[in-house]
């Protein structure tokens, strides 16, 4: 496909959404389709069906934040907004928690509506419905800005079209055509995009790392373990470099990557196949986990409608760059996020780290240069060429620049995906958008195993790398969970501690056996039989597990423990006991602590 | 181990083996595409037994002790066959915190199976999970392939008591 045909697909696709009178989106991400969103698309579609006067266009579409009040509709009218302009459509309105048997009211509702903008006036047959409407000038919509959830609630997941109608494939085309890839790698060194999946290691010096490294030259007759490739039979065998975006999203209790993947599947195909054109790379895998069907079943099809269009596999939109994506399947093991173990589950292996260097960068898939980012970070790559590394470079701080996507869950009022500029304070996250009750809430997890609790006292502090890494904790891949009065700190510690046993690939003692103990001295605390001795054990084999881990699993595996002693250690010093086995508190009502669940119902 | 060749399972002449070949010969029968054979294998069986890796084993010119480490190695590969109905519930933060390992406990109790394991009839496994990405939705539990969010007791009873014995899976005898 070349750039005018792409302009015209686009042009008519916004054509047949402007024809409509009302443009109604329903969420078909996992989270919306686990409370019933496909019953509600079908009725609305059936509805929509009986009455064509109403001139309805109905699409299935990409997650729109408020998942935990799912299913989600939205209904708008008035031309569709130009792409990349930030702007939402003349009017919109979201409907939450809507049923199959609300779709009568609000197609008979759209129906009357002439030609004023629908306002769901009270007492009509769309009462029930009023109340179910969103006020989408609330802090947890209007706070946020969007660049890598941008247009998901006109993006339909499943149609190349509707991506292409939001501007997509764009960015590649213009890179193809008019940018060499060195002007591409500065761009993205300008704007300042850092890695989001966790590291924060900034993008443009990692792929002018492997744009640089000589693209190694697969030898015949090496041992299969070297030179397998997973190839398509017709791969050239020449110099060979990889891009691979990880999509293994471990962290229990983050959802941002997967509902990217469900949503805007092309979103991240196209920041894929840029990087491979900057960095010379002509093929790419997608490590996903096997635990996201949705994702892969969307990315398959994503995946096969490019290449049908051109815009993957050779002479992308007639220039002369050929690339060629395969899915990976990931197979539970979060340690297999970790860019060395992930190539090595690539290549068909046990997912173990080996030690770095040397970087995947220069030495990586099969030996050769690999560029591994993560879902997120590609992400954000198509609307930094689009809107230029300036109009990113203005959003965020200082030094982590851009915007986060967060998965907000735990115990606030509303739970689900937030996108949100750099910088933000975690009190605006949590009490304003996430609607927590102040006073309630006692601290807020990020970073997942590898993270550590902020308590409500340090809510002040912007949200960015530097700031939460001062706090003992780490931005990570964008998990946030709050935690109220009822989360006893000990018991939380213990829970991370023991995921970290059981996803410790084993292959260096100190994490191997480390984890182990550290779990067994919490677990003895918890029970209220640890003494003062236990407690400086464990400190001392935290900072061991950090300092002699291979990886970063095991460099961060102290990080909730540590974190809860600096700022919750009154909560470990209640539970001990002195040498004759007498509780130190005096009153002696402190009982050992239980699951958070457990105190708090 | 005997390196004779032994009886695999035929391979060659069940149905469901073939995309299991097609996932090896996509890759060109190399060692690269084990775990993409295993998923293959798992999809089509539900579990990986001796004779699939075996046969594996053979195709991909690698030891069984290399495929057994792998098998073993990912949370994802089941050895055993799981029931006609599965019900997992997410162990992951989110969901701990909004009381899944409760839920996980009297899911327990009531079906008289552990967690990890199948009912003495095979009617139902009980595993959990780390995180199935419903996280808004906490707590989430999926059952038969179906997320179940904002999980609550008497509901998932309710839901597990109404999966008759016959199921998914059912139709087919598990190999
Ligand atoms: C134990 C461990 C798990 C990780 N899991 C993930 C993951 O699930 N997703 C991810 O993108 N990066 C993960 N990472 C980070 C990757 O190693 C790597 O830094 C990242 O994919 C690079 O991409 P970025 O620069 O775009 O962030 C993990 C690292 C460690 C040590
Ligand atoms: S730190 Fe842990 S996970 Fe990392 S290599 Fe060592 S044992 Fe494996
Ligand atoms: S999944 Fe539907 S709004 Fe997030
Ligand atoms: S923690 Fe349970 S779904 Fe994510």
């Amino acid at each position: 496909m070349n750039p005018e045909e792409l302009q015209r697909i686009a042009a008519e696709e916004l054509q047949a959404k402007s024809a409509a009178k009302h443009r109604i989106g329903v969420c078909t991400a996992s989270g919306c389709l686990s409370c019933g969103s496909r019953e509600v698309l079908k009725a609305i579609e059936q509805e929509a069906a009986a009455r064509p006067e109403a001139n309805l266009r109905i699409e299935g579409v990409g997650c729109m934040g408020l998942c935990s009040r799912g299913p989600l509709v939205m209904v708008q009218s008035g031309p569709v907004p130009a792409e990349n302009s930030g702007a939402g459509a003349e009017t919109a309105f979201l409907f939450k928690e809507l049923t199959p048997a609300d779709a009568p009211a609000l197609v008979a509702y759209l129906e009357q509506q002439k030609s004023d903008p629908p306002t769901v006036a009270a007492g009509s047959t769309a009462s029930s419905l009023a109340a179910k409407r969103c006020d989408l000038s609330a802090p947890f919509f209007r706070r946020q800005v969007k660049v890598v959830l941008e247009q998901f609630e006109n993006i339909d997941p499943e149609r190349i079209e509707s991506y292409l109608a939001a501007g997509g494939y764009r960015a590649l085309l213009d890179c193809l055509h008019h940018r060499r890839p060195v002007e591409i790698i500065d761009e993205i060194t300008r704007s300042g995009l850092r890695g989001r999946g966790g590291g924060g290691y900034p993008v443009g010096l990692k792929w002018s790392t492997v744009a640089k490294a000589g693209a190694f030259v697969p030898q015949a007759g090496r041992s299969s373990r070297q030179s397998a490739g997973a190839t398509a039979a017709d791969r050239p065998d020449g110099p060979r470099k990889y891009v691979i975006c990880n999509a293994d999203e471990g962290d229990p209790g983050a959802f941002m990557d997967r509902s990217v993947l469900e949503c805007a599947p092309h979103r991240v195909l196209e920041g894929m196949a840029i990087a491979a054109y900057a960095v010379g790379a002509d093929f790419g895998y997608l490590y996903v986990r096997a635990e996201y069907p949705l994702a892969v079943e969307r990315l398959r099809k994503a995946i096969v409608q490019a290449e049908k269009r051109g815009l993957l596999g050779r002479n992308i939109g007639g220039s002369a760059f050929n690339f060629q994506v395969e899915i990976r399947l990931g197979a539970g093991a979060f340690v297999c996020g970790e860019e060395t173990a992930l190539l090595a589950s690539i290549e068909g292996r046990r997912g173990q780290p080996r030690p770095r260097p040397p970087y995947p960068a220069e030495h990586g898939l099969w030996g050769c240069p690999t560029l591994i980012n993560n879902v997120e970070t590609l992400a954000n790559v198509a609307a930094i060429i689009n809107r230029g590394a300036d109009w990113f470079a203005a959003l965020g701080t200082e030094k982590s620049k851009g915007t986060k996507v967060f998965a907000l869950a735990g115990k606030i009022k509303n739970t689900g995906l937030i996108e949100v500029p750099m910088g933000i304070s975690i009190h605006e996250i949590v009490h304003e958008m996430g609607s927590g009750e102040v006073g309630g809430i006692k601290a807020v997890q990020t970073g997942g195993p590898s993270g550590g609790c902020i308590p409500a006292e340090h809510f002040h502090l912007p949200v960015d790398y530097e700031s939460l890494q001062a706090e003992g904790s780490i931005m990570g891949s964008g998990g946030m969970i709050i935690m109220d009065e009822g989360a006893a700190m000990v018991d939380v510690a213990r829970f991370f501690m023991e995921f970290c046993v059981e996803e410790s690939c084993g292959k260096c003692a100190p994490c191997r056996v480390g984890t182990t103990q550290v779990l067994l001295l919490l677990e003895k605390i918890g029970r209220g039989e640890g003494t003062a001795a236990d407690l400086g054990q464990l400190e001392e084999l935290c900072h061991l597990l950090q300092q002699t881990s291979l990886c970063g699993l095991g460099q961060s595996a102290a990080n909730p423990v540590l974190s809860t002693l600096r700022f919750f250690r009154r909560e470990y010093e209640q539970l001990l006991v002195d040498n004759t086995g007498k509780s130190n508190e005096t009153d002696g009502s402190q009982s050992p602590q239980q699951g958070p669940q457990e105190v708090k119902k | 181990m005997p390196s004779a060749p032994r009886p695999v399972t035929n391979t060659a002449a069940d149905k469901r083996w073939r995309p299991v070949e097609a996932a090896m010969r996509r890759n060109g029968y190399r060692a690269g595409g084990l775990i993409e054979a295993l998923h293959a294998v798992q999809r089509a069986y539900g579990y990986i037994d001796e004779a699939a890796m075996r046969a594996i084993g053979a195709a991909l010119q690698l030891p069984l002790s290399k495929i057994y480490g792998v098998v073993t190695f990912y949370h994802f590969f089941h050895l055993k066959p799981k029931g006609r109905h599965t019900c997992v519930v997410c162990l992951g933060t989110a969901c701990y915190i909004k009381g899944a390992d409760r839920l996980l406990q009297t899911i327990s109790r009531e079906q008289q199976v552990s967690p990890g394991e199948t009912t003495a009839d095979g009617r139902l496994s009980l595993l959990t999970a780390r995180c199935v990405g419903a996280c808004g939705q906490a707590p989430a539990v999926v059952i038969d392939d179906q997320v179940v969010g904002q999980a609550e007791e008497s509901a998932i009873h309710r839901q597990l008591a109404g999966l008759n014995s016959a199921g998914p899976g059912s139709d087919e005898e598990q190999p």
